[in-house]
């Protein structure tokens, strides 16, 4: 059994975004991260490792050459191994889903496959879900403490305000992982020197034989939302503020 | 004229607000509308379902799960040449939409802020709220999630009484199981669909503390909200967490206490119609985002605040 975990590149949460050619982004000095949730996926993967024992993490990406440096930082944090499906194409999820299915037959499959329940970027919540289609695997999304026994994977799925439901599936399955209560960790020198090493294997969807890569959803266009004119600050004695504050929020900007 | 069909749900027994939000936008498109829904009993919502063309109840002896579902609608939405099918972006919905959509080989665009039925167009926010993405959907069926308080709700468009055809369903679930539930706080306000949310920050200092947010929050019937560094502090459960990896909300009126503003929280409550904040540090990044601020201690600005509304109302 292999575990799988796919992490996608984003910007940095505070870059600030510039919109090129209508509908991207400007990519000069943008910082790079790996998805808040696919950090934890990356956690939530090695932590399936440690109790299952004897099998390989292979932590997979698709995107241009830039994302090779996601798969370092999962290699780092104790993958085993790396794949980058390497691709300059713009893809919407039904694509991405194709090459990752193709992509993780090729690094093997039956396997357990781990990734965050959305990314930063689009913030779509679909890829897992096409990709266990896919599959023809179990899946489901936002999904928290994660645990292995034989031959199953049992999860907690947060729902409304607190509430919970508890699922299994049986393996080969696609889990989407939600945030989960403890703060990833980062990398260790020696990860970095370890990861340094490691050969990773790149493939083009057209490699792997991809097939119906054309966008079902194509973007048109790319916009910055108007912006708030300047807030007012209240001053004066805190009852007097908090009594004009009330009449503003009711008169103004009616909204109690 | 092709069909829209919409997915309302029944939560705990209880018509959800949303539902409403979804019900008047399909309505006002000109269009003969077919609701899905998940109840036992659909006599208590038939006011809700007024002016719909029909209403298809799903009825199961035991809890059906996404997948049993997806399976279900993709099948009632190809049997009744449904064209367009919509839901409101609930966690439900975020788990069962990309399945029929992936079911169906239908385009899906989630979290829409715009749509346009005709055009196959709409818009959602991308990289946390940053920007705004219009996309266009190829296919032959579209589906579609809409970010809760986005459409206005107005209430039925008729007395006409739906036609209902109620269809049982029973489970078929593969290879995964539901084990168990565990019951989220009882008559809290769903943040998602709150009209108003307080929220604290690490500044509270405690959990006791937040009893004030909660005492104000109840006089507004408003929803309490936390910012990530006062769930990590402990002082509110996680699925209070507005932000980056909590929930992202969009009310009428989101009042930030004690909260510096940090752009992982920013991007979770932006779309706020009105944003307050009451901070003690007039340097607060939260206070440049703000419609209206009051520099101050929240401890006593708080108590003021639910005694002034409490007078005025």
């Amino acid at each position: 059994m292999n575990i799988i975990v796919c992490v996608k590149q984003v910007p940095d949460t505070e870059a600030s975004l510039i919109v090129k050619d209508g509908v991207g982004i400007n990519e000069a000095n943008i910082k790079w991260i790996i998805s808040p949730y696919d950090e934890y996926a990356i956690e939530e993967a090695l932590k399936l490792k440690k109790t299952l024992g004897n099998v390989t993490l292979t932590a997979l990406t698709l995107g241009p050459s830039r994302c090779e440096s996601a798969l370092r930082t999962a290699l780092a944090l104790g993958a085993d191994a790396a794949f980058h499906m390497e691709s300059e194409q713009v893809l919407d999820h039904m694509g991405t889903a194709r090459c990752l299915a193709a992509a993780i037959k090729e690094i093997g499959f039956p396997s357990i496959i781990v990734m965050g329940k959305q990314a930063i970027d689009d913030d779509a919540y679909m890829t897992h879900i096409y990709l266990a289609e896919q599959l023809n695997a179990p899946v489901s999304t936002n999904l928290t403490n994660v645990t292995v026994t034989d031959n199953e994977i049992t999860a907690d799925r947060e729902i409304d305000e607190g509430a919970k439901e508890h699922l299994s599936f049986s393996l080969p399955c696609v889990l989407g992982i939600g945030k989960c209560a403890y703060t990833p960790k980062l990398p260790n020198l020696m990860g970095v020197m370890k990861s340094k090493k490691v050969l990773i294997p790149k493939k083009s969807p057209v490699d792997l034989d991809v097939k119906e890569l054309s966008p079902s959803v194509s973007a048109l266009k790319l916009f910055a939302p108007p912006e708030k004119p300047q807030g007012r600050i209240i001053g004066g004695e805190p009852e007097v503020a908090v009594k004009e504050l009330v009449r503003l929020l009711k008169e103004e900007a009616k909204v109690i | 004229m092709s069909k829209l069909g919409i997915f309302l749900e029944i939560k705990d027994g209880k018509f959800k607000k949303s539902n409403h939000e979804l019900i008047s936008f399909a309505s006002k498109q000109g269009r003969e509308v077919i609701a899905i829904l998940c109840a036992e009993k659909l006599d208590s919502h038939l006011t809700h379902l007024q002016g719909l063309n029909k209403v298809i109840q799903l009825s199961s002896a035991t809890a059906l799960l996404n997948d049993t579902l997806s399976q279900v609608i993709s099948e009632t939405i190809k049997k009744e040449s449904i064209t367009d099918f919509l839901a409101m972006a609930t966690p439900l919905a975020k788990d069962l939409l990309p399945r029929i959509s992936a079911k169906l080989a239908a385009p899906m665009v989630c979290d829409c802020v715009k749509i346009d039925l005709s055009a196959h167009e709409a818009t959602k926010p991308v990289y946390s709220g940053k920007l705004l993405m219009n996309y266009k959907l190829n296919g032959e069926r579209y589906i579609y999630s809409v970010r809760p308080n986005t459409y206005p709700a107005e209430g039925p468009s008729s007395t006409q009484n739906p036609v209902v055809e109620t269809l049982t369903v029973n489970p078929q679930s593969q290879g995964m199981k539901l084990i168990g539930t565990t019951k989220g706080a009882s008559g809290r306000v769903d943040l998602a669909e709150a009209d108003i949310i307080i929220s604290g920050g690490r500044a509270m200092q405690s959990k006791e503390n937040f009893t004030l947010l909660a005492e104000l929050a109840e006089v507004l019937n408003a929803g309490v909200g936390a910012s990530r560094a006062a769930v990590d502090a402990e002082y509110a459960s996680y699925d209070m967490q507005v932000g980056q990896t909590g929930k992202v909300v969009n009310p009428k009126l989101y009042l930030a206490a004690g909260i510096s503003g940090a752009i992982q929280h920013f991007v979770g409550m932006k779309t706020s119609k009105v944003i307050v904040a009451i901070n003690r540090d007039p340097e607060a990044p939260i206070f440049k985002k703000a419609d209206y601020g009051i520099v101050g201690d929240l401890f006593k600005i708080i108590p003021l605040l639910k005694e002034e509304i409490k007078r005025v109302f």
